[in-house]
């Protein structure tokens, strides 16, 4: 039976940039065990020399000719932003902080 | 009229018999009359549909060449940008956004005159079987208001099944067309991976998303495909090649001398018995229109709900991480001194419903170094081998069949703790995902023990969609013969019915 403590989760949870509750930490810790025994079975199977398939479809790299195209204007860009200033996204300082 | 087919609907319209404002005015209502019970839609545009149904009506008039279901209404999954409509994903974190741009296939429909009437409930991101995940409140099910309508696309599988719209948009990267439409008695499709742009479909899992349509019949779900479908720059998964004869093939619906394949891993135990006599007896039914019945076996499908529980989480734990409070959508904990880190947790623990931390957790653990090879690179070949399992058994047989879902509708609430319990619902129609080909759902009748609906799947290879359309329309023609009349004669009214 595979397990994750409630210290591991909260390092996940870190990681993903999620603050969760301590119940919440809890829970997820405690539905983990067979969340993973459930997809460990990938490793049940043969799996040697078999190759890895990332995506459904043989794809190259797509490319288009670099010329430009109409796109969004400033305004309509910020239209959704839960702050800006002087027509930039106004975000929470980024450096300096004490952590 | 909100009982016709969208085919006669569109056909009405072209013979002048009825406008598109009074179409989408009688839907309108019925949304009003329903929905209170249903609870399908998450935002509806009156006004905007209105609006989109009277420019039709003048561009009728003016002689304009239109497209066959110009002025039908349609119902609009809310995974999908619509332009100055709200749009959430299901989501709290994206409460009150009004995209700036269409989707491109929000484009389509509008090039193609279908009215938006509005935007359909889902399980937040698409993540569940049962729309109960939304973060608005689950949607119910119309043939049993304390059942589930299934999920993801649980929203627009019920105003479907409810009359509130003929048509509507969902996506499906696990099954989230197939299985909503087997618990709501109606027709879904997942096109082939590629098939329809994903340009302004908020993702989930990038490389098994697709949208695809919703009908109360065979034709009327070609019909919308062939508006969504179609290649586009914008979205460089998209498929270059012109899109499969679905709704010729759809009138056809002639399977004499096909091959059915049945795969002998989807059936059988773990199956409810009324799902399983439904299938059975469809499968009768083919033979009897001068299919060929042949049994394959795909053994490496036993892992695939493993591997897709790997895959999924892990691209949406990428794909999520851009939900980080700085230029749309929520942003909590804001306070004079906060750092953008902490901003970005706050905002991402209020926003984020329990089953989106649950899988975006998952997939960072899968993604993390020391685990990523056993987890996420043995799921990538996992999928190889299902790759492989269908290639082979497409060498056998046109298409292949199997139930959509395990059970029909459950009950609200019932396996909502149980996140495992919940992925199995998925167990048939994941294959599809993971290969990239196109799947069907459509109604095969009720399970005699709940007198609710069943769905039978048929999948088909990447590119070959019409295939679905002509068995399906095939075998929907022959049940309705025996039936008398449409599955959805058989729901309970609902109040204004």
């Amino acid at each position: 039976m595979s397990s994750l403590s409630r210290d591991d989760v909260a390092k996940l949870a870190g990681l993903a940039r999620i603050e969760m509750t301590e119940s919440e930490l809890v829970e997820l810790s405690s539905q983990f065990g067979m969340i993973l025994d459930a997809v460990a079975r990938v490793q049940e199977m043969d799996l040697s020399g078999v190759k890895a398939t990332s995506h459904p479809q043989p794809l190259e790299n797509i490319a288009r000719p670099d010329v430009v195209l109409p796109s969004l204007s400033p305004d309509e860009a910020l239209s959704g932003a839960p702050a800006q200033e002087e027509s930039r996204f106004r975000v929470p300082q980024i450096l300096g902080e004490a952590e | 009229m909100i009982q016709l087919t969208a085919a006669q609907m569109a056909d009405a319209l072209a013979k002048d018999e009825t406008t598109s404002v009074e179409l989408t005015q009688a839907h309108l209502d019925r949304i009003a009359a329903v929905d209170g019970q249903v609870k399908a839609f998450l935002h509806v545009d009156s006004e905007g549909a209105l609006a989109q149904a009277r420019d039709v009506d003048t561009r009728r008039k003016s002689g304009e060449k239109l497209s066959a279901i110009a002025g039908v209404p349609l119902a609009l999954k809310d995974v999908l940008a619509q332009k100055g409509v709200p749009t959430t994903a299901g989501s709290k974190i994206l409460q009150g956004w009004r995209p700036p741009y269409d989707s491109t296939v929000v484009s389509k429909l509008k090039d193609a005159g279908v009215v938006i009437m509005g935007k359909t409930n889902m399980d937040e991101f698409a993540m569940g079987s049962s729309t109960e995940n939304s973060g608005y409140g689950p949607t119910f099910n119309p043939w049993d208001l304390t059942r589930t309508p299934g999920g993801s696309s649980g929203g627009s599988a019920a105003a479907v099944s409810a009359f509130e719209a003929p048509l509507a948009v969902g996506s499906d990267t696990g099954g989230s067309i197939r299985q909503p439409a087997a618990l709501t008695g109606i027709v879904g499709v997942r096109p082939t991976y590629g098939a329809v742009s994903r340009f302004g479909l908020i993702a989930y899992s990038s490389s098994l998303d697709q949208a695809g349509p919703f009908g109360r019949t065979v034709l009327d779900t070609a019909l919308l495909h062939e508006v969504m479908a179609g290649h586009d720059p914008k979205d460089a998964t998209s498929i270059n090649a012109p899109v499969p004869a679905v709704v010729s093939a759809a009138k056809s619906g002639d399977v004499k001398g096909m091959k059915i394949g049945v795969i002998k891993q989807l059936q059988g135990e773990g199956y409810q018995k009324g799902v399983q006599a439904r299938f059975d007896e469809s499968l009768k039914v083919l033979a009897s229109l001068g299919a060929e019945i042949v049994e394959v076996d795909c053994p490496s499908f036993e892992y695939a709900l493993a591997a897709y529980y790997l895959i999924a989480p892990s691209e949406c734990s990428s794909n999520l991480a851009r939900f980080d409070a700085m230029r749309y959508g929520l942003r909590t904990g804001d306070v004079e001194g906060a750092s953008a880190e902490a901003v970005m947790s706050a905002t991402r623990d209020a926003g984020f419903g329990r089953e989106v931390k649950r899988r975006i957790i998952l997939g960072t653990y899968a993604l993390s170094s020391g685990y990523y090879d056993a987890y996420y690179g043995s799921a990538q070949k996992i999928r190889t081998l299902i790759i492989q399992d269908y290639a082979k058994a497409f060498g056998k047989a046109d298409v292949l069949v199997s139930p959509t879902a395990p059970t029909t509708a459950y009950k609200i609430g019932e396996k909502v703790d149980d996140p495992m319990a919940m992925y199995l619902g998925d167990v048939a129609t994941i294959p599809v995902n993971l290969a990239g080909i196109c799947g069907m759902s459509l109604p095969a009748g009720l399970a005699e023990e709940d007198n609710l609906p069943v769905g039978f799947q048929i999948m088909a290879p990447a590119m070959q969609d019409q295939r679905l359309y002509q068995v399906g329309a095939s075998l929907e023609a022959a049940l309705l013969s025996q039936w008398g009349a449409p599955i959805l004669s058989k729901a309970p009214a609902l109040g204004g019915k």
